[in-house]
């Protein structure tokens, strides 16, 4: 499919990207391109610049701080993380990493992208929730940061602004995560998951069920059903499955995922 | 501020050639490895990202050719399905896809080749799991699988 035309430029540093980003009004930045060029095809997209980001080093990179804090730049490939010796301190990230799609699009698509795209049904949006990721923006204003609950937004939607660039993700130190779901065929499309993670008490983020990753806090895997069945949720339905249904297999991930926290605690 | 335009003139070393061409940013590097420099050997199938049949590999990883702009490829190495057979010589792996009887419309099969021999570089003795998670990512509608799985077994196993 040709593409509508666009304009394209490929900034070296954070401040060029921002810089084009403020200058043209129909500007987008774009990552791996495994999401965005293809709705880019459909028109779903029709950006009249793209501002590639895959020149600027300072966005690349996964420093293990000495406390274990992990620093990731968000145009680090899935396929980088797996191979990550550093990434390693939180193993359920390139264990998740390695369910995303396939080799070629592992090899493309980045992490910040999976998270900036914010499709319901991608892994990484409750994943970083359940672990307390923390996302810097930068923008024309400078940087800020923003934990995970307040980063996804709605259905596509982030906190990362018009004009403005996903910059840095922040894992504190831990190692007791787990995350399931069901898929479409083996590492397709998520049709529910769930991540969880125990830093003290169990914390649960539920994909695929709302427009953003929904927190649960049950008291112990015990729990983790009655806590799915009262946060009022309403899934979307659609072919693959219907509302009630996948509001069951909210139920049965989430305890998976929960089991796998819980593993070894 | 970096340059903003809607063509750029890229290098690009595809098959140990080397092509320099003006690129509208809207191409997609599959159009261009096709369209621009004739090389039809990597095809298109779904142009939706999932079925793999216009795999290449670019600077040493594979990656689905209609999810990338050819703009981006400036610089890179590409190697297509048209380089394998060095001077006509099949590889042991295309060998073992004619004994394996591994195609049967053969439209998938300039992908598979590709994500085997990317498979194949990194991890000479794959098991049969690592196998079929290279393989993921290109779909036969032929539903050939099993004689395409045998045929990178057997190419790991040093002969057709």
């Amino acid at each position: 499919m040709l593409l509508r035309e666009v304009e394209y430029a490929r900034p070296s540093s954070v401040a060029d990207a921002l810089a084009v980003l403020a200058e043209h009004d129909g500007a987008r930045a774009l990552a791996g391109g495994q999401t965005l060029i293809n709705v880019m095809k459909a028109r779903a997209a029709s950006p009249d610049v793209l501002v590639d980001l895959n020149g600027i080093e300072a966005l690349r990179g996964i420093e293990l701080a000495a406390d274990g804090t992990l620093s990731i730049g968000p145009m680090t490939t899935c396929a980088e993380l797996i191979g990550s010796a550093e990434a390693k301190a939180r193993p359920i990230l390139g264990e998740v990493c390695a369910q995303i799609a396939d080799v070629q699009v592992r090899n493309r698509g980045t992490i910040g992208g999976n998270i900036c795209a914010n499709d319901p049904t991608n892994h990484l949006p409750p994943l970083l929730t359940a672990i307390g990721a923390q996302m810097a923006i930068a923008g024309s204003g400078g940087e800020r940061v923003v934990p995970a609950e307040e980063f996804f937004v709605g259905v596509y939607l982030t906190a990362v602004g018009p004009g403005e660039l996903l910059t840095r993700i922040t894992i504190p130190a831990g190692k007791h995560d787990g995350f399931a779901s069901v898929t479409l065929g083996v590492d397709g499309t998520c049709i529910a998951n769930a991540a969880a993670s125990v830093n003290g008490s169990l914390r649960i983020a539920l994909g695929c069920v709302d427009a953003v990753p929904v927190v649960l806090n049950p008291d112990g895997l015990d729990s983790v059903p009655a806590a799915v069945r009262s946060a009022g949720l309403n899934p979307p339905a659609d072919v693959h499955a219907s509302s009630e249904y996948r509001l069951h297999l909210a139920e049965v991930v989430a305890v998976r995922a929960a089991q796998q926290a819980l593993k070894g605690h | 501020m970096a340059a903003v335009s809607a063509s750029k003139t890229v290098t690009v070393t595809v098959n140990d050639t080397v092509y320099e061409r003006e690129v509208e940013a809207r191409k997609l590097l599959i159009h261009f490895i096709r369209d621009d420099l004739d090389l039809t050997g990597s095809h298109i199938g779904c142009d939706t990202g999932n079925c793999g049949a216009c795999s290449v590999i670019v600077d040493g990883a594979l990656v689905k050719s209609c999810m990338m702009l050819a703009v981006q490829a400036d610089g890179a190495t590409i190697e297509t399905v048209e380089g394998l057979a060095e001077g006509g010589a099949l590889t042991e792996l295309q060998q073992a896809f004619s004994a394996h009887h591994a195609l049967q419309c053969g439209y998938c099969t300039p992908g598979m080749l590709m994500s085997a021999t990317a498979l194949l570089r990194t991890t000479p003795s794959p098991t049969d799991e690592q196998i079929k998670k290279a393989l993921q990512g290109n779909i036969c509608r032929c539903t050939g699988y099993w004689n395409i799985f045998e045929a990178v077994k057997a190419a790991a196993g040093g002969g057709a």
